[in-house]
């Protein structure tokens, strides 16, 4: 008590590192799941019948047993199941996912060529999302009787029944076709040529109707989810002390009952980030989006094992990655959750 | 002088399913600058109303003021613009609730929640209106003040969130304070040292207190005039002192019976404590014309369930709504 700054600095440095030891805490046990992840998906890969081997011999139009047992030992396909388990962690360990025999490059350089469209798509959609569901979700719980809470109902019905590649299929005809306004498929276009600035907005005009598609889904539940708890927070006792306070309208609303609304929405925006990921496999083969979608598309046609279980193993990344930046926005909206385990 | 506060014939009606309820009934009140007004009553009876109508925050599209006046500082605040009221609110008039543990924004840390309402009214830089937070927390005896500020409000307990809801509301040192019910959510003993603060900050600032309550011995400590309400309407209204020592409203008798130790010293021996049988006549009901008692009313006679009762007055300033305020 004699020192009451310190006193305070102390406490404030306590729950910095309850901070710090909580989440190395958790990326602990995020490596743990993404090692279990990875065992789960080679031994059902390996429950299924036929193997890459088959699968090589066919492509060349068929093999004798010499062959195939050549192929095998190549492969590492002769040894027990542990042994290739085995081996297959330790190269997940150090970066090695395998070699993709249909692309004829290593898995992890294919994905790594791939990902960032993947990421972009699904991130810039997942905030899209975030940021009009919960625009449309605070003006509809402002006016739960108003023109736009009836268009948010109407629009979380229709995104939340319409299937995503038809929803896609429904804007390329209107936004591509009939007004052209956007390019039919792809990422980029090839006769484009230029700096930085020429192709970020190429890429771009390429990106808006996958992104709008794969946004609408999860836009419909954001603005429902937003609506509700903002009706609820705005009907709080410290909405009302906030209000006699002699705060505007707007402080109220979008500081103190926002702010308070927020933490459903960012739980639910977190569960969902497999469903955006999901999701993107249908976008992406829509509008041709080279990412992971198109790529596990083809090689699950393909059966090109290693490639699958690559895109397994970083769909599983990217959604615990997911997790815990969700658990890191929570902690930084909501005071109660920091200094907990 | 004139009164910092008057209301006039105030009329608040709410739209509910069963229609339009009058759920303040011709009310009239004035009250000085620095006294103390205490308003009494169960639950629903129209108390928290009164002190939403003050603030201009009654629900909104289903409440309103039907007629009447509330007159503060010779300004008729029921016509105020809502930008006008947003400057008297927090400022001139400012409010404490009954719930310290919901009343808080639990997202905020509580200084940055008081300094935000010296923020609202003055144009002060963020640095000296969170000193001043510091201050004001320092003034309603929270230990430690300068560390406590950051705090949010689930690190403290109900009577230290009900002191900074205190801080809060006096921050821009307002002539009314209204506190609804401050102490109801708060152990007895807390309860004693919220309403000695009370006293105390009042004397120091000459704010003027509404307490709204339903504890009758709270009203005997704080207030110098006392309105007991029932089901929207006045039931009466004068001098603590001379309502308790002879109440002239039934219902009266019944909140004074119902405390044991304003009849009695705790040594005598001590009377059977008594009930008000029934309860509050549902909102529909509200607007009859006759005595809204007259149901749990033992003195009932014909004209109490045929005739609203009028205002009788005594020569001490008592004012009491009954038919048979004089034989009581």
């Amino acid at each position: 008590m004699a020192h009451p700054t310190r006193h305070c600095l102390s406490y404030k440095g306590a729950m910095r590192v309850n901070f710090l030891l909580t989440t190395s805490k958790r990326v602990f046990y995020a490596i743990l799941l993404l090692i279990a992840v990875l065992v789960l998906n080679f031994s059902l890969i390996h429950l299924a019948p036929g193997d890459v081997a088959d699968t090589i011999s066919q492509s060349m139009g068929g093999a004798d047993q010499e062959l195939l047992d050549q192929i095998r030992a190549d492969y590492g396909l002769d040894q027990p199941f542990m042994v290739q388990l085995g081996r297959y962690i330790g190269g997940v360990l150090s970066f090695d996912l395998g070699y993709s025999f249909f692309y004829n490059m290593p898995v992890t350089q294919l994905i790594m060529e791939r990902l960032p469209a993947t990421l972009l798509l699904v991130l810039t959609a997942q905030l899209l999302a975030l940021i009009i569901g919960v625009l449309l979700g605070v003006v509809s719980a402002r006016k739960p009787n108003g023109i736009t809470s009836h268009f948010v109902t109407f629009l979380a019905l229709f995104g939340y029944s319409a299937p995503v590649f038809w929803t896609g299929i429904l804007l390329l005809i209107g936004f591509s076709l009939k007004i052209q306004l956007f390019p039919v498929a792809g990422m980029r276009d090839v006769t484009i040529d230029g700096g930085f600035f020429v192709q970020a907005q190429d890429i771009f005009m390429h990106l808006m109707l996958p992104m709008i598609t794969l946004a609408s889904v999860f836009l419909a539940l954001y603005s429902r989810l937003s609506r509700a708890t903002m009706m609820e927070v705005l009907g709080s006792d410290y909405v009302r002390t906030a209000k006699a306070k002699g705060l505007t309208q707007s402080q109220v609303v979008y500081k103190h009952a926002l702010k308070n609304a927020l933490s459903p929405v960012i739980t639910l925006a977190g569960l969902q980030f497999s469903a955006v990921i999901s999701g993107a496999v249908l976008v992406e083969t829509v509008f041709s989006w080279p990412g992971l979608g198109t790529l596990a598309f083809q090689s699950i046609i393909a059966r090109d094992t290693p490639t699958i279980l690559g895109i397994l193993f970083f769909s599983a990344l990217v959604v615990i990655v997911g997790n815990l930046l969700t658990d890191v926005a929570l902690r930084a909206v909501d005071p109660r959750l920091r200094g907990r385990g | 002088m004139s009164p910092l506060l008057t209301v006039e014939n105030l009329r608040i009606e709410l739209t509910t399913r069963d229609g339009v309820a009058p759920v303040i009934d011709d009310l009239s009140l004035s009250l000085n600058a620095g006294e103390t007004l205490s308003f009494v009553g169960e639950s629903g009876c129209g108390k928290s109303m009164t002190a939403l109508a003050l603030m201009g925050l009654l629900p909104e599209k289903i409440g309103r003021v039907a007629a009447g006046k509330i007159i503060f500082d010779g300004e008729d605040i029921t016509h105020a613009s809502p930008a006008r009221l947003r400057e008297i609110r927090g400022n001139d008039i400012s409010m404490i609730f009954q719930e310290p543990m919901t009343s808080l924004n639990p997202v905020f840390s509580v200084g940055e929640q008081i300094a935000e309402a010296i923020r609202a009214h003055q144009n002060l830089p963020r640095k000296a209106a969170w000193n001043k937070a510091v201050e004001l927390l320092d003034a309603v005896r929270i230990p430690n003040p300068k560390g406590r500020a950051g705090d949010y409000p689930f690190q403290m307990s109900g009577g230290q969130r009900q002191r900074a809801m205190i801080a809060m509301a006096l921050a821009c040192e307002p002539k009314l304070l209204i506190a609804d019910e401050p102490t109801t959510a708060l152990d007895v003993t807390v309860q004693a040292q919220i309403f000695d603060l009370l006293t105390d900050l009042q004397k120091q600032s000459g704010a003027a207190i509404i307490l709204i309550t339903h504890d009758m011995g709270a009203v005997a400590e704080m207030a110098r005039d006392v309105i007991v309400m029932y089901a929207g309407r006045k039931a009466e209204y004068g001098p603590v002192d001379a309502i308790i020592e002879h109440p002239r409203h039934p219902y009266t008798q019944g909140l004074i019976s119902c405390v044991p130790h304003i009849v009695s010293d705790m040594t005598e021996e001590r009377h059977d404590l008594v009930e008000v049988p029934g309860i509050v006549p549902s909102l529909k009901d509200f607007g009859r014309d006759e005595c809204l008692f007259a149901s749990r009313c033992q003195h009932r006679t014909e004209e109490c369930m045929s005739k609203r009762p009028v205002e009788k007055h005594f020569d001490n300033n008592q004012i009491a709504d009954c038919w048979h305020a004089e034989e009581l």
